[in-house]
Order: C-alpha cells, then structure tokens, then sequence
C-alpha cells in the first residue's frame, strides 16, 4: 500500500467551540451577577477579575462588567465561590422559564 | 528574578475554546487553560490517553488551538523525542514542545519513557497533572493515589500503599527544572513555566488537579479543596532548579507564618477520605508536622 495515501488515511481535527455540544444544557444552577457588589463595575476599571481566572470553561469574558456566555457554562458555581464581593450568585435554572432558556 | 504575573498583566489569549467535554468544575481545565498560556502559540502538545484527550474532544472538532499529537500511554515522552528530533532536522529552533500526561500515564505507565528522555536530556517540558487517579475511565487506583483514598478498585479500605513521589524521581535524574504547582494556584503554575522555558534538558513539572467526580466534593468548592491541600502542608509546591530546592508561593508563605490548617479539613472536604479514621489522621498529620519541621529547620 505504501504511503502515498497517507495524506487521506490520517484523522485530523479543526479546532472550534463546543466539541461537548451546547456545555450549557448540563447547568443545574445559573450564575447571577450583580453590578452593584462586582469590583470591576463599581470601579469601572481593570480589576479583581478573579471569575475570569479561575472559570475551567472560559466562559466569562475579562470585560467590564464580566459577561457570562450561558450556551456553554456549566454551572460549576466556582465563580459564586471565588468571588471576593459575592457578587456572583447561583440561582437554581428552575426558576428561569422555557422561553429564557432557549 | 522575574516579576510575579497578576491577575491583570496575565495574557488575555486563550488556546482553549469553550464547551469542552471536561467535567463540571474540573480542575484540569483551570490547569490546561493558564498552562497553554504560559506556553505560548509555538507549542506543540503530545498527549497520550488521559482526562486531558477528553477535553481536548473528538473527532471532528477539537478544543485546543495548538497542534497536538494524541500518542499511546507508555510512548509519551518518546514521541517528544521524535518531534524534538523532526524540528531539528527541518531546522526549527523556536518552537517549543510540550508533553501533558496524566498522572496514571506517567507514574505508572509512562514512566519508563519519561526517565529515558530525562537521562538523555530532551528539551522539552514534560507537564504530569496529578488527580490521584485513573479519573476518566471511572476512578481508579494509580501510583500517586494517596493513602487511604476509595477508588474503583479500593472500595472498601481505601488505598493501603504511599503515594508516589514522582517529582523526587524525576529530581534524582538531575533535571534542570523540577517544580510542582496546583490548579488553586494558577498564576504559580504561569510563573514557573515561562521561568524554566529557556532552560536547557527536560522540565518537569507536577501539578495538583481537583477532581470533582473522583474526589467526592461539589464541583463548586474545586479550588478551595486544592487550596487546602497546599495550606495543610498534604503538597507542597516547590521548584528544584539546578538542584537546588525552594519551596515557593503559598508555601513559602507557610513557612514564614510557621502555622498549617489541620489535614483533617482537607480529608473532611472528600467523600474518598470518608473511611479513615482519626487515628489514621493523626498518623498522617504526624507524617506532616515533621516533614514541615524539616522545612522550618531549613529556614532558620
């Protein structure tokens, strides 16, 4: 056979988000920040951005104030947990209707 | 002596892309994220089966921005040493390649290739994320499994073996670089790989993964468990660089405080401690006590 069609027998990926699927169906509890105790926002410049170091998913951007991408956050709570301030809560996705989810 | 990296002056791209199949809350992530960072884009990856092919997905798409080479378990280091020696002969200097292994695939499995690179002097970075098990196949035993943990196939006692010391083993082949670090303390981790980038022969590094499935916790606690088990003095981060030891970051600041967190709330916090008893505990935080009296002694 050789290896003249090698080219074609080897399996490559392209790198792209959401290799998991939608990650943000998995979430059980939502997390809820709140502008008023976030650092950041009530400085309104670079600061604390601990959320942002310590989210395993990437999901929270290193802008003022943090945006948190629900399509593909799973809920971990680790942001609520680390957040000096609490500013980050988790709400339980119950509470959220049908229409808000998708 | 470079400056220590902060939150802000951190760089902002990222290698990874969002929605990966890793576990809600998991540490490797955290780890792999901040690791990649510190790397840089001219890297390429050699990982063999672990919990990190699992983030790094499947077919068709992949999670990773940099090219990696998923290798077999046993040939991690070996296949850095052949794309060392491919970059050498197409006459590329500066890109840098990096092995990242579970901490099955490199105590136990890939130990053999790992210590034969490191005698021969490979310049690569060898990364073993240790999350004291065999995690992604359903939580099984390995060699840095701690003492006294339920796994898989430990159920009922827990592990009756000591952990492993791996970076000792990896210290006696006289490396120019051997550092542990823990994904509670990223900015430890970033700091340690872009120091020992330029160093010449194999880099090792050891990194403490929490892991919410295998270690019994709630996905939302990751980095305090991982912060207890640097404040309880149960691991210690540490550089050796040229032989010489340091301990470094949250450790260092232990031995100048002279005062360590009861291990028993670190066993507290992991439903796989649950079978110890308080005997057992003593037994270890007297293990502790005098590893740490060592390290003040040293101090003085």
């Amino acid at each position: 056979m050789g290896t003249r069609n090698y080219k074609r027998k080897t399996s490559h990926s392209e790198n792209g988000p959401g290799d998991g699927g939608r990650t943000g169906s998995w979430r059980v509890e939502r997390p809820i920040l709140d502008k008023s105790l976030c650092i950041p926002c009530k400085r309104n410049k670079e600061a604390c951005f601990i959320c942002w170091l310590f989210c395993p998913e990437i999901v929270i951007s290193r802008t003022i104030p943090p945006k948190i991408d629900l399509e593909y956050c799973k809920g971990c709570g680790i942001c609520a947990e680390e957040c000096p301030t609490k500013a980050i809560i988790m709400v339980d996705e119950a509470e959220f209707s049908k229409e808000d989810k998708e | 002596m470079q400056a220590k990296t902060t939150i802000l002056s951190l760089p902002t791209e990222e290698f990874v892309h969002p929605g990966t199949r890793a576990c809600t809350g998991c540490g490797l992530a955290i780890a792999y994220r901040v690791g990649l960072k510190a790397l840089g884009k001219n890297t390429i990856l050699v990982v063999p089966p672990s919990c990190l092919t699992v983030l790094q997905g499947l077919f068709p798409v992949a999670s990773t921005k940099l090219p990696c080479l998923n290798v077999t378990f046993a040939s991690t280091a070996a296949a850095a040493t052949g794309i060392l020696a491919t970059l050498k002969s197409q006459g590329k200097t500066n890109i840098q390649v990096a092995a990242w292994a579970g901490d099955g695939g490199t105590s136990d499995i890939g130990l053999q290739a790992l210590s034969g690179a490191a005698e021969r002097g490979e310049n690569f970075i060898y990364l073993c994320y240790d999350n004291e098990g065999y995690m992604n196949t359903g939580v099984q035993r390995s060699g840095t499994t701690p003492i006294g943990a339920i796994t898989a196939n430990t159920p009922f006692k827990g592990k009756l073996q000591q952990k492993k010391d791996v970076p000792a083993i990896m210290a006696a082949h006289h490396l120019s670089y051997v550092a542990t670090c823990s994904a509670a303390y990223p900015l430890d981790l970033y700091d340690k790989i872009v120091k020992c980038k330029d160093m010449p022969g194999t880099k090792y590094f050891h990194i403490h993964i929490p892991c919410p499935p295998g270690w019994g916790y709630d996905p939302r606690y990751g980095i305090k468990v991982g912060r207890l088990a640097v404040e309880t003095g149960y691991y210690d981060l540490y550089e050796i660089v040229n032989g010489e030891f340091k301990l470094t970051a949250a450790s260092e600041k232990l031995v100048e405080k002279r005062k360590l967190v009861p291990v028993r709330e670190y066993f507290r916090a992991q439903s796989r401690f649950k079978i110890l008893t308080d005997e057992q505990i003593a037994d270890i935080q007297n293990q502790i006590d005098a590893k740490w009296a060592a390290y003040y002694k040293k101090d003085e």
